[in-house]
């Protein structure tokens, strides 16, 4: 019963900030297990949505049920992690406090601040204060704290910005584990050669989806060779003056 | 509202203290250092203990206002709070996580100021110490209220720093320090009333004076507990869990 509810389902979003239109009548379902990638230009509301999805952005019209409840209910507080883009963290503690803090607050077991610290690959770092951690670093701690108590759903915003190849590749590798688990993704990024990694693709712009589709399916059906090509081909449809 | 979130908060917060041995030096040391200064620059025992008490209030009560504006400010602007907004965390948990580590705090900092001046400077009470360490830990916790009140209205802490007059300063000169409330012209007077910073100095003049705890002591400690919880309560609805 459970699992055939989404994990996301989201009707006729609109969201306005300052008298300006930034999500324009949203509608997409997100299946249990699956990643899904938003990609898209900085400023085309991909943090927007997000925050929709965690329940902290105040909406204008539309509903946002994640895991079957209203977006930011109370029950839904344990059950998704969520990483911002800039780091939210306490730059003044050490890694491995911040981890304790968090897990105190979401009541994760005591063994889950090891165990993310070591998941993001920061366990050389666990005792260094977070303000002398490179920006990598630290975006890998902030990462650390969405995985905290194992929720069902992830919502991370742009996670393997400033990453190195190798570091990306390893981050990919846990997200491709973890929705093998029957966990839920929900990733942006700016970077098309991270996209080709997830289920299925949202390419965003000003608000709107260009296209929906595995990334394989939008380069066939855009006769496009990679994805940058296919996005690229995208707009230019939709301003109506084909490439 | 959950005890162990609470209590996972001021331990956060004083590991953050920890962890910042400046400030925990400025925080112990400053009103100590105020307190030898104001003790020599009188160089009279009689004027010290009626100003001394005053001041014992007044440090914590400013510097409290000060570091949980700024603060709390950091925690708004550095996305945590967002953070803890998507959590199971309570808003009576964040606020009360820090009531009870700066509580803490201001225990140790009117303790060390208070024995300095009780052994040292030669500082004489005529009412119960406990009273004064009751009437000047209220007096930080009236401050720290405050200033998590204060900082919602601040975008930066260029401009949480400047509310440290805005808001303190007039306290201070209406609160009886200079000059007696009841030398005041009425409107003055009526202003004074309403103010928190009134009771507390009024609270620390009592402790001062009076062998015993009296019952307009407590009347003073009732009103700034009472400040406090409404400050404390205007702070928790300036947090948010939703945003534009």
């Amino acid at each position: 019963m459970m699992s055939s509810v989404p994990a996301v389902s989201v009707q006729g979003l609109r969201v306005e900030r300052g008298g300006r239109t930034v999500l324009r009548d949203l509608s997409f379902e997100v299946p249990r297990g699956s990643v899904l990638g938003l990609i898209g230009p900085s400023g085309c509301g991909k943090t927007t949505l997000m925050r929709c999805l965690v329940g902290v952005q105040i909406v204008k019209a539309g509903t946002v049920t994640v895991l079957g409840e209203p977006a930011g209910s109370k029950g839904l507080r344990r059950r998704v992690g969520y990483a911002t883009q800039t780091p939210a963290v306490y730059a003044d503690l050490s890694v491995r406090e911040n981890m304790r803090y968090f897990a105190a607050v979401l009541g994760a077991p005591r063994t889950d601040v090891d165990r993310v610290i070591d998941e993001v690959g920061l366990g050389h770092h666990r005792d260094q204060v977070v303000a002398t951690l490179s920006g990598g670093q630290l975006n890998r701690a902030n990462l650390a704290v969405a995985l905290l108590g194992d929720p069902e759903l992830l919502v991370l915003d742009e996670p393997t910005v400033g990453l190195d190849p190798v570091l990306r590749e390893e981050l990919w590798e846990l997200f491709r584990e973890l929705s093998g688990r029957g966990r839920t993704l929900v990733v942006s990024s700016h970077v098309m050669d991270e996209a080709v990694r997830t289920d299925r693709l949202l390419l965003m712009r000003e608000g709107e989806f260009l296209a929906d589709g595995a990334p394989d399916e939008l380069t066939r059906l855009t006769g496009t060779a990679d994805l940058e090509a296919a996005f690229l081909h995208l707009i230019h449809e939709h301003a109506g003056s084909p490439a | 509202m959950s005890l162990s979130i609470t209590l996972a908060t001021t331990r956060r917060i004083l590991a953050q203290l920890r962890h910042d041995h400046r400030t925990l030096a400025l925080l112990i040391g400053v009103p100590s250092l105020l307190m030898i200064l104001l003790r020599y620059v009188f160089d009279q025992p009689v004027l010290f203990d009626r100003i001394g008490p005053l001041l014992l209030g007044l440090f914590p009560f400013v510097i409290m206002f000060v570091v949980t504006s700024v603060g709390t400010l950091r925690e708004r602007t550095g996305g945590t709070l967002e953070r803890l907004m998507t959590m199971p965390t309570g808003k009576l948990d964040l606020l009360l996580g820090y009531a009870l580590a700066f509580g803490l705090l201001s225990l140790a900092q009117v303790g060390v100021v208070l024995l300095i001046s009780l052994t040292w400077l030669g500082l004489d009470l005529s009412g119960p110490v406990w009273s004064l360490v009751l009437v000047a830990v209220l007096d930080a916790l009236l401050g720290m209220a405050l200033g998590l009140f204060a900082s919602a209205f601040a975008r930066t802490e260029f401009q949480a720093v400047q509310f440290m007059p805005a808001f303190v300063l007039p306290q201070v000169l209406l609160c009886g320090l200079f000059i007696p409330r009841d030398g005041m012209a009425t409107w003055l007077r009526v202003i004074s009333d309403v103010l928190p910073l009134s009771y507390a100095v009024d609270g620390m003049q009592r402790v001062s004076r009076e062998a015993s705890f009296s019952s307009s002591l407590l009347w003073d400690v009732v009103v700034i507990a009472a400040f406090t919880l409404g400050a404390l309560a205007l702070g928790a609805a300036t947090l948010r869990r939703r945003t534009a």
